[in-house]
């Protein structure tokens, strides 16, 4: 898939998921997402973000403006070193209507984007990718 | 580190959020409504999102907390101003934050506050019978 | 190999423009492409000079290389050409022709040059089709994706004009839905009425569903999805329109609407008024004043 431009931004301070917001608003206008749109993937950027920080105990983020057969799109990928996840069928379950769970929105997440995929091995860390397109 | 500042308008306290927050200053908001509802003895919260452009499990988990929060310390609190995009959002992310009320606007939300105040103090004037 | 085939397809391009230009024209016109009067023969005529110039300045530069950078400026010419015609409302073969209608031109320039052997006539034979096939299939493909934006645009039309959102009264809207509700539809409604909420400060959205055939799950979950976006934003909805088949359908699929819901959108309309906190009272009739009278000149008050 080609990519037009490409950013990595590290994720190491609850400030850096603001930096990270703002990016992802950035590439989303040039893509020329409408407003909606626009307000999902930048929301998905944040749960991520977060995660990475918070359970991750920090890592960094790769943002594209990728384009496929005419489309262009945005995407994001979220990459740490922490403890991973065991249960990742289990942590797209858990989510803020259970009140329970480990709370990190994976779910939430998947559902804003057009494009979804986890990788994760406990003591190796994970790898979260998402895009939205156009 | 800047905290967001939090006004008094009669018996209720009004927070205006300008600024895509950080988690930490996120919670010291919190932090500060809670202390101010109890230094102030307020009866209600208003809190104006109309200038956020984003709102996500974070800052959506704050609102919930306020708002149960300020129940318990028996105040009310209103979220106003959330924009079309933000709550087509929230809905999808799974948050309805159904313990939150909300109003279009600031001055929706000041006379919601104080229907139920003037509501509760008719219920303790009848208490007094 | 593709070099030399390239530059000997240049020169040859060059040298036979004025054979070639006419006789592709003259095909294009045979298969048909100005009988649907989209484009002059003037245009056609400017489109195959055009394109043919371009091709000879990425043959010169590439030989037959179509992924090297030299085809840019052709393929650029070419998409916007494709998705011209795509707009216009020509078939995908009569657009296609305009690449394909040019091999024979080219090939019959290649058979009168006498300067080229029987072999290496074959070899540029082959990789000329190679080039214009895949010319081609850029074509196409420009093409179909050009229709399919027209197609989901077209969809977002309806999907609008089909949910216009109505003031019933100072604070009150109505959303009459029409038609099956799908996920791309629901965005677009729910977009709408939000909008609408904003703009005219409404505290209640009606949705009347009387126009909607069925209530599945899916569909429940697209409504419900509305009303907690609308009550999020400090609107309470009602649902009207609810047909006897459809709250059957949705006890036995277990769906839950919390939210008011009334059969007829007059019901949830005097729900509404109640709740802004509003009464009807019938109009009195004043005391010795008629209209008739104040026609004729009036007496006095």
């Amino acid at each position: 898939m080609p990519t037009t431009k490409t950013e990595r931004l590290g994720i190491k301070i609850s400030d850096d998921v603001v930096r990270v917001r703002q990016l992802t608003r950035t590439l989303a206008v040039e893509v020329g997402l409408g407003l909606v749109d626009q307000t999902k993937v930048v929301t998905a950027a944040s749960e991520l973000a977060r995660n990475t920080l918070d359970y991750g105990g920090g890592g960094e983020v790769t943002a594209e403006v990728v384009e496929q057969g005419g489309r262009r799109g945005v995407r994001l990928t979220f990459e740490d070193k922490g403890p991973g996840i065991a249960d990742i069928e289990q942590a797209l379950k858990d989510g803020f209507t259970s009140g329970k769970g480990m709370g990190l929105g994976l779910g939430g997440a998947k559902r804003l984007c057009n494009e979804f995929s986890i990788a994760s091995e406990p003591g190796l860390g994970t790898k979260v990718t998402i895009a939205r397109w156009k | 580190m800047d905290r967001i500042p939090i006004l008094k308008f009669g018996s209720a306290l009004l927070v205006t959020i300008q600024v895509d927050m950080h988690d930490r200053l996120a919670t010291a908001l919190e932090d500060d409504l809670t202390a101010r509802i109890v230094s102030n003895n307020a009866r209600g919260v208003l809190i104006d999102i109309s200038a956020l452009e984003v709102v996500d499990s974070f800052i959506g988990r704050m609102l919930d907390n306020i708002a149960a929060v300020s129940r318990i310390l028996d105040a009310d609190t209103v979220v106003v101003g959330m924009r079309p995009a933000v709550a087509i959002t929230l809905v999808e992310l799974g948050l309805s934050l159904t313990g939150v009320k909300t109003a279009l606007n600031v001055e929706r939300g000041m006379a919601m506050i104080h229907d139920r105040l003037a509501g509760s103090e008719a219920d303790d004037a009848d208490d007094e019978d | 190999m593709a070099e030399q085939a390239g530059s000997d397809v240049a020169s040859l391009v060059s040298r036979n423009e004025k054979t070639i230009l006419p006789e592709w024209a003259e095909l294009q016109k045979k298969a048909g492409t100005l009988h649907t009067g989209r484009i002059t023969e003037g245009e056609l005529l400017s489109q195959s000079r055009n394109f043919l110039h371009l091709l000879h300045e990425a043959l010169a530069q590439a030989g037959t290389d179509t992924a090297s950078a030299a085809y840019e400026p052709a393929k650029a010419m070419l998409s916007e050409l494709s998705r011209g015609r795509a707009l216009q409302g020509f078939s995908p073969s009569e657009t296609a022709t305009f690449i394909f209608s040019l091999k024979q031109p080219l090939f019959n320039a290649l058979n009168r040059d006498k300067t080229l052997s029987a072999d290496q006539i074959a070899s540029t034979v082959w990789s000329l089709t190679m080039l214009l096939d895949e010319l081609g299939l850029l074509t196409l493909d420009i093409f179909q994706k050009s229709r399919e934006e027209v197609i989901v645009r077209q969809q977002r039309e309806i999907a609008e004009l089909s949910t216009p959102v109505v003031k019933l009264w100072e604070g009150i809207l109505a959303l009459p839905l029409i038609g099956t509700l799908d996920s791309q539809r629901t965005q677009v409604v729910m977009e709408n009425l939000l909008q609408t909420i904003v703009d005219d400060e409404a505290e209640i959205a009606i949705i009347d569903i009387t126009g909607v055939p069925t209530v599945d799950t899916l569909t429940a979950q697209h409504l419900l999805k509305t009303v907690a976006a609308a009550r999020l934003m400090g609107a309470d909805c009602l649902i009207s329109g609810i047909r006897p088949q459809i709250a059957q359908t949705m006890v036995h699929l277990g769906v839950e609407l919390n939210v008011i819901s009334k059969a007829s959108l007059a019901d949830a309309f005097a729900v509404a008024l109640r709740q802004t906190g509003r009464t009807i009272v019938k109009a009195k009739r004043v005391e010795g004043y008629t209209f008739a009278d104040k026609k004729s000149g009036g007496q006095d008050a």
